[in-house]
């Protein structure tokens, strides 16, 4: 077995170097577009995690959601609206950026405490389900966990109904952030090309 | 339902009187079925650029590739040699590294999904637990890579090429999930094996065409969808947009879009015949022919003449469903990206959850058809 446990140590340590610095990209990139294909990078890495933990069902659906609805959602918005404009630059920034460090850093002491000092029960190899746990997240999803899976397709409904009324102007006559009336022309195209002086 | 050759084992077996240890033997063994199924897709892609050659000729009363082999059966090598020769071009203002991670995005999930088809009871790389799911996923994540290359390219065709692709993949993998999800309702299982054994029971009537006809069109017209082939092919409309987001594409770069959309294509082939025709299943049970010859199940002879009848099978059934994807390419029109839209999301999606709603209801009143 020795094979297969260096295997899973060398695919875990891959993974975890991709999550932290795929992530660290999609903060400190400049590019916004980067930012999105290495979130869809780092969603594919928690996929190979999960696939680590036996948990084959969570890592395919991960990668459904994550990469194949959100992620892509993502990416089709920015490119969609990608317009160039110049940002003002922020008088404060080194305050800003201090606060935002502190807050971050108070956040990563709770999680490791929460790391430390939790009792994490491991389950022994023997009583992994592994292929059976599809069967067994139906069984929770339809019974103790029935209310909050309901819940969760009525907040999804609203967020789409919200989602059609804003790109929908006909529905109301009047703008809803500045109340002047809803031009009922084509959406203005961006004034500026899409795709100029890239480099 | 155990039966059929377990290559595997006897591999195993055989390095093992070498003297080998097992542990040795299953490494020396694990990349041989991955090699052989991308061989098999390589070849799979190579015959149908053949046969699209051929058959659109005949459908416009040409003769076609002649001269390159008998009946121009070398052209699609001589296409690929050309492909692989020829000077790779990144445009100036593109951007490089997406340009080049665009293509290797779109056909590695395509390959990989070849990881679940299975061409006999024990002839496939994994029998994954999750199984049709598994390929459900992957694909999901091609329109990722189609994006990447349409924005890399710094083309606006390619760009709207690759938008439509994205839009297009999403509508329509919904209307397939929940056709795939009718089966696996009936079958009680995700994976692909069962899903075939599930419909051995009685040869041609037990496959799943005949209980699910309205989930067989769904899949059968969403897996066109998905492959971006006519009337659905959009993304890569040539009167409108060039060539879509391949447009800025040469060489090996281009050869890969090219291997990954006939990859698909032979891939959902592969799936439909294994979801709704019966998989490796020969349309008269292989227990009565067994049965009418006196022979026992076990026996060798017959063991190698079911697998050998389970690879032709899967490969004929496929090849069919192929030849009508491209008879289809050569004699529709394309449908406007309103229709697309509309087709999918108020047609089809409707269609295949009644469609989901009516197995469940008939696997509640009739167990014994439709799986208890």
């Amino acid at each position: 077995m020795s094979i297969a446990i260096t295997t899973q140590f060398i695919c875990f340590i891959i993974l975890s170097l991709v999550v932290i610095i795929g992530a660290l990209g999609v903060v400190l990139l400049e590019s916004i577009v980067y930012s999105a294909f290495l979130l869809g990078g780092v969603f594919m890495s928690v996929a190979g995690l999960y696939l680590l933990l036996n948990a084959s069902f969570v890592a395919a659906a991960q990668v459904l959601v994550y990469v194949g609805a959100v992620n892509v959602l993502i990416i089709f918005a920015i490119m969609l609206v990608n317009k160039k404009e110049d940002l003002k630059p922020i008088n404060d920034i080194k305050s800003r950026r201090v606060i935002s460090l502190s807050i971050c850093l108070t956040l990563l002491s709770l999680l490791i405490r929460v790391d430390l000092t939790n009792v994490w029960r491991l389950s022994s190899p023997q009583n992994s389900i592994g292929e059976e746990s599809t069967i067994r997240i139906g069984e929770h999803l339809f019974s103790d966990y029935l209310l909050p899976f309901e819940v969760a397709s009525v907040l999804l409904l609203m967020a789409m109904i919200g989602a059609i009324v804003l790109a929908r102007r006909d529905v109301m006559s009047k703008d809803i952030s500045t109340g002047l009336p809803v031009d009922q022309e084509l959406i203005e195209k961006s004034s500026e090309p899409l795709l100029t002086n890239k480099n | 339902m155990e039966y059929g050759l377990d290559l595997e084992y006897s591999f195993n077996e055989f390095l093992k009187g070498f003297g080998l240890s097992s542990e040795i033997a299953h490494i020396i063994w694990l990349p041989l079925p991955m090699l052989l199924v991308l061989v098999a897709a390589v070849v799979g892609v190579l015959v149908t650029v053949w046969l699209e050659r051929k058959i659109s000729a005949a459908a416009q009363q040409r003769i076609g590739p002649e001269y390159a082999g008998a009946l121009g059966v070398l052209q699609p090598i001589a296409d690929g040699l050309k492909l692989l020769v020829k000077e790779d071009i990144i445009p100036a203002k593109a951007d490089g590294i997406l340009f080049t991670a665009g293509p290797i995005l779109v056909l590695v999930p395509v390959i990989l999904s070849w990881l679940i088809v299975p061409f006999g009871q024990n002839l496939l790389i994994s029998n994954v637990g999750i199984g049709i799911f598994l390929w459900i996923a992957l694909s999901s994540i091609q329109p990722i890579g189609l994006l990447m290359s349409g924005y890399a390219s710094n083309n606006k065709y390619s760009l709207l090429g690759g938008l439509r692709a994205a839009a297009q993949s999403i509508s329509y993998e919904i209307p397939l999930a929940l056709s795939v999800l009718a089966i696996v309702l009936m079958t009680n299982s995700l994976s692909t094996i069962d899903i075939v054994n599930q419909q051995s029971g009685a040869g041609i009537l037990s496959w799943n065409i005949w209980r699910q006809p309205v989930g067989f069109i769904v899949f059968w017209i969403c897996a066109l969808a998905e492959c971006e082939r006519l009337p659905f092919d959009l993304p890569e409309a040539e009167e409108e947009l060039v060539a879509g987001y391949q447009t800025e594409y040469a060489g090996m770069k281009f050869a890969l879009f090219y291997l990954g959309s006939y990859i698909n294509l032979i891939l959902s082939a592969l799936l439909v015949s294994i979801l709704y025709l019966g998989g490796w299943g020969f349309p008269i049970p292989v227990e009565l022919i067994a049965k009418f010859l006196n022979l026992p199940i076990n026996a060798p002879l017959i063991q190698v003449f079911t697998a050998s009848i389970g690879i032709v099978m899967t490969v004929l059934k496929a090849y069919l469903l192929v030849f009508i994807a491209i008879l289809l390419r050569w004699t529709t029109p394309r449908v406007r990206i309103d229709q697309l839209l509309d087709l999918g999301w108020k047609f089809l999606l409707p269609i295949s959850l009644a469609n989901l709603l009516i197995t469940a209801g008939l696997k509640l009143a009739f167990p014994q058809f439709f799986g208890g």
